[in-house]
């Protein structure tokens, strides 16, 4: 159904000035510049369609961010991801185990420079990085995550947890191995 | 509690979703303990740099224009479209306006023609159809001298069909004129004779035969001067008197 033009101006209003945000994640998933565009344009058609089922006083960010999200799950890339990783497997009431040489790995992680950490992210699986840069990089609440990737609240500390894990252990190896 | 229970919590702590009164609690263990301390400011550090590292990727201008016009209500056919209607609403308005200036000006023109029509109707039912009688034009031209703030010249009408009657002074919409009376095979034509003014031309144009309640009427310029002629006579007679009025004239 179409939107009336109030609506229409209103959808312009809201999705444009999460355009950058959106490129920028849809690039870090599909780790293709024409994917990602593909991605996004679907995304803001679907997102335009659907708009008028969009619940005012909602998240709208995360609105967006789940409807790109759903879409590169169901693209080619996305089932890829799918079958090597899985996303939702994790074993949330287990409490993540801190590393006991914290020490060492504080040093190493002081020296991760830019492209290293860029490096870092591109290699974590998707569930990881997706959260770390929509925490990190986009700074959500966990409400908001929680809302965007529809995992509750508990899931997305656990997760959160194992994939800063995953990351700092990532970059450790990364600059041992740079200063062996 | 001890330091690893405070380290499980120092991400939460840091992304700001620790509960107010743990966030106190942590705040002040970190003061007191230098293991979490150094631990805190390493997340934290590296929080800012994935921050950083993360904004890798930006869209090209184009784009970004490209799905601006994909959603924007202003944009593409919809833009067209309000061009169009805006375009036609100019052709309404510019198309009244020429209307309402057509319509205005064929309504000076009836008006001024009724007008006209109504003194020649009223100077054949007058008994006293002309102010000066004679049939010669040396006599009637002269007679008009400071009646009318204008002169004009009389055709000489021997051997023509044509004869003049006389003439008298009259008035349209306040202005002096010369009204001059003339006959042909029994048809009665008046000719007035007016000061040119713009309210005239615009009424009257550059002319062409008018019917009016069975009359012709005739309407030109020459020299300042407008010149109708009304009458029943025939369309010949009337460009004939009009042809020996421009002949004159010269």
């Amino acid at each position: 159904m179409a939107l009336d033009r109030d609506k229409a101006n209103e959808f312009e209003q809201l999705a444009m000035p999460l355009f950058a945000s959106l490129y920028n994640l849809a690039q870090w998933l599909t780790q293709d510049r024409t994917e990602a565009q593909d991605l996004v344009q679907e995304t803001y058609t679907k997102a335009l369609k659907g708009f008028g089922s969009f619940q005012a006083g909602t998240n709208f960010r995360a609105w967006m961010y789940r409807i790109l999200r759903n879409t590169f799950l169901t693209s080619r890339t996305g089932l890829k991801t799918a079958r090597t990783v899985s996303l939702d497997d994790e074993d949330e009431s287990q409490p993540v185990s801190q590393s006991t040489n914290e020490t060492p790995e504080s040093l190493l992680l002081a020296r991760a420079d830019r492209e290293t950490i860029q490096t870092a992210l591109q290699e974590l699986p998707v569930p990881y990085r997706e959260i770390i840069l929509l925490c990190d990089v986009e700074e959500m609440s966990y409400r908001e995550i929680a809302e965007a990737l529809t995992i509750p609240m508990g899931t997305v500390m656990s997760r959160l947890a194992r994939a800063r894990k995953a990351i700092r252990q990532l970059l450790a190896g990364k600059v041992q191995g740079a200063y062996r | 509690m001890t330091c690893e229970s405070w380290q499980q919590k120092l991400d939460a702590y840091l992304d700001a979703e620790l509960p107010e009164a743990e966030t106190r609690e942590l705040d002040a263990h970190l003061r007191a303990c230098a293991s979490c301390s150094s631990q805190a400011l390493t997340r934290s550090q590296l929080k800012r740099n994935i921050h950083l590292a993360g904004k890798q990727f930006a869209p090209d201008p184009e784009f970004r224009q490209l799905i601006q016009n994909s959603i924007s209500p202003k944009a593409s056919g919809r833009r067209w479209g309000w061009m169009v209607e805006a375009g036609i609403a100019c052709a309404a308005v510019l198309l009244a306006i020429f209307g309402s200036m057509v319509w205005l000006r064929q309504s000076q023109r009836q008006e001024l023609v009724g007008e006209l029509t109504d003194l020649h109707v009223a100077t054949l039912a007058s008994a006293n159809r002309v102010d000066v009688v004679s049939s010669d034009r040396h006599t009637v031209k002269p007679w008009f001298q400071g009646k009318v703030p204008f002169t004009f010249n009389v055709p000489e009408l021997q051997g023509s069909p044509f004869e003049l009657i006389g003439g008298k002074v009259t008035y349209l919409d306040q202005n002096p004129g010369a009204e001059l009376l003339f006959t042909v095979r029994k048809h009665v034509l008046s000719v007035f004779i007016f000061k040119d003014s713009p309210e005239l031309d615009r009424a009257l144009g550059s002319g062409g035969l008018v019917r009016r309640l069975s009359f012709n009427m005739e309407s030109w310029t020459d020299g300042g001067l407008r010149y109708v002629i009304i009458t029943d006579a025939g369309r010949s007679d009337i460009d004939d008197l009009r042809a020996r009025f421009v002949e004159a004239a010269r």
